[in-house]
């Protein structure tokens, strides 16, 4: 047991930070909101990575996988978040990618997944219901096979950034007269049929990100259906489970902390810098333990897996106190910037000198 | 970077897991803390035999090589059976000064007998009023000669009741609190002047308050530079802190089966209280709290080796994670067991006051919080 870097793993960081610091666009670098953000800025960094073999790193490597170690993946997330680069979405790359070189047929993998390697193709994910949101299984939409179609009606939401998405891989009811759970089919859905319609939801933050999704009388072809018809359900679970690294937002934590620490040692408390005042460097020193122990987990589980140990309840743990220290790590940034907290979009500017 | 155990380390497991099962039942334990010793020397003799009071030290020393890991292994496995014979005092504190500072006569003399079992060592360090402080130290040991004339007192020595010989520090010069000037010795619990109040403590173990009254003390009982024994403190205590939030993970692990049992056997409003989702989520939050305390263990354990400032850190994180954990896990073990969490006969209330002690033990959260901060 160490926790110590090989020199080849040493190697492999000089290569990967090289890389980036020549490759990575920069009028992207540090980029801020993410609603200024054009569907080209999104994609400019997963386009590279895709020529360089670099996009879907934990795919196995017949898809385009690069047969990185967990620490090589490790290491490469590390190097993102210190760089701050905006990596590849993963609504292609974590979720319908596995899902279909896993449960698909050739033509779907031919057709499909070389569009996520390269970044071509956009993807969106139609789970969410407005009456199905963690009880999932009671969704509503509907596929109803008309020869050799479905066709398609229903409402999804939270559809993250389907205003730019090509395609949405989406849960419908094939069966209405199963079981919850049963009956329900995992189908692929060209986001310009006719009857598809995209309605923004604004968020509390001002930003433009998800979406109301109609589907009315769409027509797809049924080989459009990956696996089997009504068994979606277990592609679901798979693709829920399926991406246990970087679930948990580390090396981003580790780099916002960073940030956190900058921005209070020039904020200024009773005469001194407020990172000197104990009371605040006690919070920023609990969240950094809470971190370290989930970067512990998190390799931990990055080795189970490499070891070819399922996905257990560390998978929740990852996600669980993953979110939660990213909201604490914000709400300790937004405490940070005092009165600085209020003002909408850009608080942190250099008007008060903090940043 | 790597998080495998090594088949040895498999093997030592093994090999302890079966003895706690089978030799510290709940009812031989707790005859053992009732009698008149306090515990059990035939465990100790057979720890010796296992290779286990050797396990830490070096082959020219005598021992059996291992490292870090090794004892945090076994000090899970301690911690799964609450074992309250002194491994930690023995070998981890005074083993650990002897390997780090001792002369090649010291380790001569001591440590064969601590690897055959037949030297049992405490560590008196802490004070009435110097809490968490190594240098906050009215004990004295004044020049005398080639050696030292100790007086003071030492509060709680853990084990000292069993113990054939004390590791002691004391102020050789310099102000209270100061860095300078502490130093460390290593002497027989039998020599003139020292007198012991024994006495249990909460969580099954045996105590001492020690008084020194113009003890000689010769000059070969110096373990290290004299005045420079606090490095030698910090470390040696850095590598007892992972050994006992080892043996916490150990104690949590059982705490958390126990409960997660219980809650499965109790009834009540006709169903198991396991089903009531208020329960689940306390017992969830038990869970990743014990996962997390894993995490640090190791993150401390795998940086003793490393540098000053980064083992520091690391060694605080997992005091103060560690700590945490432990609080939650123990009181919360309690409430969801009801009132049979707050009888003698359960084990899990045993459990509990384990996990309580830990706290204190080598710096609390609070002071472990600080010096994280102090290090940041």
């Amino acid at each position: 047991m160490n926790l110590e870097f090989t020199p080849e793993e040493q190697a492999f960081r000089d290569e990967v930070r090289a890389f980036i610091a020549e490759n990575y666009p920069k009028h992207l670098a540090d980029f801020g909101m993410r609603e200024d953000m054009s569907r080209e800025d999104f994609l400019a960094w997963h386009k590279i990575l895709g020529k360089k073999g670099w996009s879907v790193a934990a795919w196995p490597t017949e898809y385009g996988g690069t047969g990185w170690t967990p620490t090589q993946r490790y290491i490469w997330s590390e190097e993102n978040a210190r760089a701050s680069t905006v990596m590849p979405l993963p609504f292609g790359v974590s979720m319908v990618g596995p899902v279909i070189y896993t449960f698909g047929n050739a033509e779907q993998k031919a057709r499909h997944l070389p569009g996520i390697v390269s970044g071509e193709v956009w993807w969106c994910q139609g789970y969410s219901e407005p009456g199905a949101g963690s009880d999932l299984a009671s969704l509503k939409t509907t596929a109803v096979r008309d020869g050799d179609h479905y066709i398609i009606n229903g409402q999804k939401t939270w559809t993250t950034l389907a205003q730019h998405a090509d395609w949405g891989f989406f849960l419908c009811r094939t069966d209405p007269t199963a079981k919850a759970q049963e009956g329900i089919s995992f189908i692929l859905v060209d986001m310009t049929s006719p009857g598809v319609e995209v309605k923004p939801i604004k968020l509390l933050d001002g930003g433009y990100e998800v979406n109301e999704t109609w589907l009315t009388d769409v027509r797809v072809p049924v080989e459009n259906l990956v696996g089997q018809e009504n068994k979606g359900w277990t592609y679901a679970k798979f693709l829920l489970a399926h991406e246990r690294s970087g679930i948990a937002g580390v090396a981003r934590s580790k780099r916002g902390v960073e940030k956190l620490r900058e921005i209070a040692a020039n904020e200024s408390y009773d005469g001194a810098p407020l990172i000197k005042d104990f009371d605040f460097a006690r919070k920023v020193s609990q969240l950094e333990i809470d971190l370290a122990a989930l970067e512990i987990t998190e390799l931990r589980t990055l080795a189970g897996e490499q070891a070819g140990k399922g996905p257990g309840p560390e998978s929740s743990i990852l996600k669980i106190k993953g979110t939660e220290i990213q909201q604490r790590l914000t709400e300790l940034t937004l405490e940070a910037v005092g009165t600085y907290g209020a003002p909408y979009h850009g608080g942190i500017s250099n008007d008060n000198g903090s940043n | 970077m790597d998080f495998n155990f090594t088949e040895e380390q498999g093997m030592v497991r093994d090999g302890l897991s079966r003895l706690v099962r089978e030799q510290y039942d709940w009812e031989t334990r707790r005859k053992a803390i009732a009698s008149g010793a306090g515990w059990r020397p035939e465990v100790w003799a057979q720890l010796a035999e296992l290779g286990i009071l050797g396990m830490p030290f070096s082959e020219a020393d005598g021992g059996f090589g291992g490292g870090a890991v090794d004892a945090m292994v076994i000090m899970e496995e301690f911690g799964k059976g609450l074992v309250i014979e002194p491994f930690v005092p023995t070998v981890v504190c005074a083993g650990g000064f002897l390997k780090h500072g001792g002369t090649a006569a010291q380790k001569e003399e001591h440590i064969g007998g601590i690897v055959a079992g037949s030297a049992v060592f405490a560590f008196a360090y802490a004070e009435p009023k110097g809490r968490f402080d190594y240098a906050d130290l009215e004990t004295t040991a004044k020049k005398d000669g080639a050696g030292w004339v100790l007086n003071g007192h030492k509060a709680v020595v853990i084990g000292a009741p069993w113990a054939s010989h004390l590791i002691v520090t004391a102020r050789t010069g310099g102000e209270r609190r100061d860095r300078a000037g502490v130093s460390v010795f290593v002497i027989a619990k039998d020599s003139a002047g020292i007198t012991t109040r024994d006495y249990e403590t909460v969580d099954g173990r045996r105590a001492s308050e020690v008084y020194f009254e113009n003890v000689a003390i010769p000059a070969d009982a110096l373990i290290g530079v004299e005045g420079e024994g606090l490095a030698l403190i910090e470390l040696v205590t850095d590598e007892a802190i992972a050994a006992i939030c080892a043996e916490a993970c150990g104690a949590m692990k059982v705490a958390h089966a126990m409960t997660v049992e219980y809650s499965r056997q109790r009834k009540q409003f006709g169903v198991p209280i396991g089903s009531f989702q208020v329960l689940q989520h306390r017992m969830v939050d038990m869970y990743t709290a014990y996962e997390q305390a894993v995490s640090l263990t190791y993150l401390a354990t795998l940086r003793l080796s490393s540098d000053e400032v980064e083992r520091k850190r690391a060694v605080s994180a997992a005091k103060v994670g560690v700590g945490q954990a432990a609080r939650l896990i123990g009181q919360e073990a309690v409430q969801i067991h009801g009132g049979n969490g707050v009888t003698d006969e359960y084990a899990i209330g045993h459990f509990f006051k384990r996990l309580t002690i830990f706290d204190a033990e080598f710096g609390n959260v609070d002071h472990h919080l600080k010096r994280h901060v102090a290090l940041a």
